[in-house]
């Protein structure tokens, strides 16, 4: 039976991972991500999973020693932040090319430079085409919740694919919160061993990552684009069925008060948290304001997105990385591009806020709602603001 | 038997991955069409010191009966190593096509 605990969710996650029996871990310490490797390193060493704790010297040894195993049939986990997938970034598209079941997490932090550990988006943004499914948590729970659901995700027949789950660095991994953690028998339940599609081995004739000329390279990301988009379907099951197991719903876009909403938030992973108390404070004043927490990045849920936008006359996007030079923010440019073909839609601001960790309070979100509200009468010079920036 | 096909006609043909399941497909990867210049071998020079099989990097030469030495032309790239490196002077490279 699942148990309610107290943990700090870096340490949580580690536990949920472990829960999940992995073969291999592999991974390189970074902050703020370390916590969760150096938590299953304790429980490898404890004896308490049968799993292959891999030291390496670096995380681009890291992904490709996850490749390896995942490659000869094992379940395999990773994590990393910032630099450290940057420094994978090499392997990152190769894992999905080749259809290995890999789950990552990272503790999402600001890349260099200058240098800063504090969380924000850019090093997952940075890595957002390479055909990964890519998750956010918004707090503890959702974080070792979306560790499980990863693995069956991953290794489904119909997906193949590579798993990362974001997760705010600090905000998340480093705070202390009470999660309920479900027990061996319920994940063993849930979670079926992994049958790879094929595996490297003397006895078996198999090729992984061969050579691709011209002649077969459009077919072959075609095939990719269409295992990623197609593991949408999947990942709704996998879903409904932990819903159903553990009560707990998950979906692509989780709406707060959006009933009758006018002017809505949208946010990525932590930050959700302290939105929801900024529209409960713009309900009180009469406000009809709500809040959607985009979980699933990719495959990009459009169908839900449009759904979720309906009757909305202004949305405030939130961004917690900048496209240097781009046209919005990497969620924004995203957003609008889904709705571009819409005839009705609603007005869209891009706030970009919380970079390399500065704090975002409940205030702040009040007041990017009402700057999306004022933009219907006067629309803003420039398509994105880094919001509350010195000197502008 | 039907000869296999070289490429999966459309994508959905193609396994998980691009994985291959045939041991050795790679030699019906004819490289040798990427080629501009081939190597043509002037046997009366020869001496069969075996120099430009060792320094190909296709792997590509190898020694006849007699003991002179030959290009696969379905996987030389035409590099020109082989006649570089042959010092009796017995490789001459030879515009294609």
């Amino acid at each position: 039976m699942s148990k309610r605990i107290g943990m700090e969710i870096a340490l949580a996650a580690a536990e949920a991972v472990a829960l999940c029996k992995p073969d291999v871990v592999a991974a390189y310490p970074i902050t703020p991500n370390t916590h969760i490797p150096e938590h299953l390193s304790d429980i490898v060493a404890e004896g308490r999973i049968d799993a292959d704790f891999i030291c390496v010297e670096s995380e681009h040894s890291a992904l490709s020693a996850c490749c390896g195993a995942s490659g000869a049939g094992a379940r395999a986990f990773t994590a990393t932040s910032s630099q450290g997938l940057l420094y994978m970034a090499e392997i990152v598209p190769i894992v999905s090319a080749m259809r290995l079941p890999i789950v990552m997490a990272i503790g999402n932090r600001a890349l260099s430079g200058p240098i800063n550990i504090w969380n924000d988006h850019s090093d997952i943004m940075s890595q957002r085409d390479t055909g990964w499914i890519s998750m956010f948590a918004a707090d503890g729970q959702e974080t070792i919740d979306m560790m499980i659901q990863a693995f069956k995700i991953a290794e489904h027949r119909d997906v193949m694919l590579p798993v990362n789950i974001n997760l705010d660095g600090f905000q998340l991994t480093h705070v202390v919160e009470p999660m309920m953690m479900p027990d061996q028998k319920e994940v063993d339940k849930f979670l079926p061993a992994y049958k790879p599609f094929a595996a490297l081995h003397p006895d078996n004739i198999v090729s992984m990552g061969a050579l691709a000329m011209p002649d077969i390279f459009n077919e072959a990301m075609q095939a990719k684009d269409h295992a990623l988009i197609n593991s949408k379907k999947v990942i709704l099951e996998v879903w409904k069925e932990w819903e159903e197991q553990f009560g707990r719903k998950y979906e692509p876009i989780g709406a707060y008060r959006m009933d009758g909403a006018e002017v809505a938030l949208l946010t990525l992973g932590s930050m959700g948290d302290t939105a929801e108390v900024a529209v409960d404070e713009l309900r009180e004043q009469g406000v009809k304001a709500g809040l959607l927490k985009l979980k699933l990045w990719r495959p990009f849920p459009t169908e839900e997105l449009l759904k979720a936008v309906k009757g909305l006359k202004s949305l405030a996007v939130i961004d917690r990385a900048v496209s240097f030079g781009g046209v919005n923010g990497p969620v924004a440019a995203e957003i609008k591009a889904a709705l571009y073909d819409q005839k009705e839609r609603p007005l869209i601001t891009n706030h970009i806020i919380g970079l390399g960790g500065r704090d975002v309070v409940v205030a702040d979100f009040v007041k990017m709602v009402q700057q999306a509200i004022s933009a219907q009468k006067k629309k803003p010079k420039e398509a994105y603001e880094i919001y509350g920036v010195r000197g502008s | 038997m039907e000869k296999e096909k070289k490429w999966p006609e459309k994508w959905q043909e193609l396994t998980p991955g691009c994985m291959v399941f045939r041991p050795g497909s790679t030699r019906e990867y004819h490289t040798g069409t990427w080629r501009a210049q081939r190597p043509v071998y002037d046997t009366s020079r020869c001496i069969k010191c075996g120099v430009c099989y060792i320094f190909c990097p296709e792997g590509c030469i190898t020694q006849d009966a007699d003991g002179y030495f030959t290009a696969n032309l379905d996987y030389c790239k035409g590099c020109g190593i082989c006649a570089h490196e042959c010092w009796p002077g017995a490789i001459t490279m030879v515009e294609e096509g």
